[in-house]
């Protein structure tokens, strides 16, 4: 069977600032990684594989052309091939045109099952992998915790819900996000690494995906939503220490301060 | 064309969860800013009287999917639902309970009806936009949008024809639309280092997902009248549910708390863990703690914080007993408040934390525990 799995690469720190003028982010010297959640989905592949005979596994993203580090850092880790889908006509995509080329993208590929991660750190809006699977009209199961069995027709999974978890059954194609809970990722081996800078990665245009993806769904101008504004958090002012407090002095100013900002 | 403020009103074994009632109480206001109603959606099996109570936290119309395929969720019927009714009533706002169902439910059927979905949100108003548009093909969709959609829009178009050097005539495009009562959504992005306002100009409905507890639910009043409809619906699924099971206690990923309760070795024993587990039930959050926990057992490894645990970003962090090293301050440092005991005026965690309180954790926690509780049964 065909995996495939999307991955996005962020930046490996919450610590992003914002370009004054401009109002976007400013990404120079912000080492990039393999989003977490999508190395527990390449994780889960890898597992599948070792699981299914003749199972394969794609990793795809869209991005820009630095993100092939990240695509071979999945190569090391074992997947057996690594696809950039990257085109200005891409860029600026809400979730929307996101997944709308990322859909494009793994249907020409050909997928039995598409893992996505929950979530990436950085847009952290958990949207991509739904719409994928929507785009595509495939089954979908998100917050897998556990891949209760695999097999060639159809995967188990179990899903997390905050008071329950649910146990279902998917035929393939049909998409699962992964969450952290799922697994712990393995490192890249040695031999891994050799080979993953031996092997090639594929590139795609939104030339490859025209066919399934329509233009007017791509980059910002198709995204429907818009970001009007966005502002930096004010920088940290120092915090107060109180000390030579009674306890109950000291619960007092704890609980008056939580009540201030309407956590309790 | 479009009108209304739909909630998706979320129940749970015939229980509606709170942030149904906050969503509510936000839409009550964001109607009244249009002129317009509020409208939940809820779906379920024998379903009963909920419809009633969210008439009486301010709904004007309740429409009811009741069906046994919809007694629990799953991501297909419940998109059917949805998506049916945003078809059939054309809503101007459709609102979800950022939870591990509303996150899940919305994007699909953003994906379903092509419109935007914001998410997470923590503040929703309505409010003007104002939108330059530079070249003749986006002013075409902005002319045809505002068209199709009936919008009330402020235009001046700037444009012009300049002459370059030789004399060549160059069309500028110049656009500027005030939009008027836009959805304006707000939320936190990049572990709340940047806030972002977002709107959905162009397509119908504006949807967003909304934070639990952000919202103000409004007091039930049981005079209240309002409509109840019945959706003529036939949703299916594309999967089997084999088994729904709750847990007393559901496994818990850390890096979705929005409060956390931290413990580190100060905190003397295993034992001792009950007074941070008391104090995060009063706050209705969780128990995370630093490696010196971890290893010493008092934890399990899965809620270890820091630079070899995990990374969070919770509304509320408090450490209790934390040094505040490095490797636990890399794991916690971009928390939206930090609180932090420590009986030691000079432990690092008080370089970070927003409130720091020198003195004894056995001292203040139970006591703080109480005070909490008592705070939230007289509010
Ligand atoms: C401040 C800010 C706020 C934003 N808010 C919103 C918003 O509210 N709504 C909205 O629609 N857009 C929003 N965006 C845009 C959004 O971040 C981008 O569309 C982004 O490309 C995808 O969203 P995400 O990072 O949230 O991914 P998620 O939806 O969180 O990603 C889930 C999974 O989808 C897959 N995936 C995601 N991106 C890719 C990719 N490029 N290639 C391959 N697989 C991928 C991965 O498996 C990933 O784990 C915002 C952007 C910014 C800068
Ligand atoms: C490579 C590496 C990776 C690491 N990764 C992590 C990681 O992921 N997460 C992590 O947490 N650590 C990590 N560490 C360990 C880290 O360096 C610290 O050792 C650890 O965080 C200390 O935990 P602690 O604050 O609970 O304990 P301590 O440093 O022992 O601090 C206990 C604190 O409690 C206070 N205290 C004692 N009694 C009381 C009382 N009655 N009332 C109030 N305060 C009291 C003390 O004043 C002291 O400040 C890592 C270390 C290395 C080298």
């Amino acid at each position: 069977m065909k995996i495939v799995v999307c991955m996005k690469q962020v930046p490996d720190t919450t610590e992003v600032k914002i370009d004054p003028v401009t109002n976007t982010l400013i990404r120079d010297g912000v080492p990039a990684i393999i989003n977490p959640d999508d190395k527990c989905g390449i994780e889960a592949a890898l597992e599948i594989k070792e699981r299914v005979p003749g199972t394969t596994v794609t990793v795809v993203t869209m991005g820009i052309p630095a993100a092939e580090s990240a695509l071979r850092e999945a190569l090391a880790m074992g997947c057996d091939e690594a696809v950039l889908l990257t085109d200005r006509k891409l860029a600026g995509a809400d979730t929307w045109a996101t997944s709308c080329a990322v859909a494009g993208a793994v249907q020409k590929l050909g997928a039995d099952l598409v893992i996505c991660g929950r979530q990436a750190i950085d847009g952290d809006t958990a949207q991509v992998g739904v719409q994928i699977a929507i785009h595509m009209g495939i089954p979908v199961t998100t917050y897998v915790e556990k891949l209760v069995d695999v097999n060639e027709q159809s995967i188990t999974v179990q899903r997390q819900y905050e008071d329950r978890y649910q146990t279902v059954r998917m035929r393939y194609p049909c998409l699962i996000t992964a969450i952290g809970d799922l697994n712990k990722p393995r490192y890249m081996s040695v031999g891994g690494c050799w080979d993953a800078y031996a092997k090639e990665i594929k590139i795609m245009t939104y030339a490859d995906i025209a066919d399934v993806a329509d233009e007017s769904n791509m980059g910002l101008a198709g995204s429907p939503t818009y970001v009007a504004t966005s502002t930096t958090k004010e920088a940290k002012g120092a915090g107060t220490v109180l000390k030579d407090l009674s306890p109950d002095e000291a619960v007092a100013a704890i609980v008056d301060k939580l009540a201030a900002m309407h956590i309790i | 064309m479009s009108r209304d403020v739909y909630v998706f009103c979320e129940q749970r074994d015939g229980v509606i969860q709170n942030v149904s009632y906050e969503l509510i109480g936000k839409a009550r206001e964001l109607a009244a800013d249009l002129g317009q109603q509020v409208v939940g959606i809820l779906a379920g099996s024998n379903i009963g009287e909920l419809p009633a109570k969210l008439i009486a936290r301010g709904a004007d119309k309740v429409i009811v999917a009741d069906k046994p395929i919809l007694e629990h969720y799953s991501t297909k019927p419940y998109t059917d639902v949805v998506v049916q009714v945003v078809h059939e009533y054309q809503p101007e706002i459709v609102l979800f309970g950022a939870s591990s169902i509303g996150r899940d439910l919305a994007p699909a059927v953003s994906a379903s009806v092509h419109t935007g979905l914001t998410a997470d949100c923590t503040g929703l108003a309505i409010g003007d936009l104002v939108r330059t548009v530079n070249n003749a093909k986006d002013k075409a969709k902005s002319d045809a949008c505002i068209a199709a959609l009936g919008q009330d829009v402020d235009v001046v178009d700037n444009s012009r024809v300049v002459k370059d050097r030789a004399g060549n005539e160059i069309p500028i495009v110049n656009v500027q639309y005030t939009y008027h009562k836009q959805l304006r959504m707000t939320r936190p992005a990049f572990g709340g280092n940047i806030i972002a306002t977002i709107v959905c100009l162009q397509h119908r409905p504006q949807m967003a997902t909304v934070r639990p507890g952000v919202m103000q639910a409004l007091e039930a009043d049981e005079t209240r009248t309002g409509e109840v409809i019945t959706l003529n619906c036939d949703p299916t699924n594309n999967l089997e549910v084999l088994e729904t099971v709750k847990s007393a206690k559901a496994s818990k990923d850390i890096t979705e708390s929005k409060i956390l309760v931290s413990a580190g070795r100060g905190m003397g024993s295993a034992e001792k863990l009950c007074e941070v587990q008391a104090l995060a039930e009063a706050l209705e959050g969780d128990v995370s703690g630093s490696r010196a926990v971890v290893d010493a057992g008092w934890l399990e490894k899965d809620r270890q914080v820091g630079q070899t645990g995990k990374t969070v970003r919770p509304d509320l962090y408090v450490a209790c007993g934390i040094s505040g090293a490095i490797q636990h301050a890399a794991g916690m440092e971009n928390s939206g408040y930090i609180i932090a005991i420590n009986k030691e005026e000079t432990a690092p965690i008080f370089d970070i934390a927003d409130l720091g309180i020198v003195g004894d954790v056995h001292a203040i926690l139970p006591k703080l525990a109480d005070a909490i509780n008592k705070y939230k049964a007289n509010k």
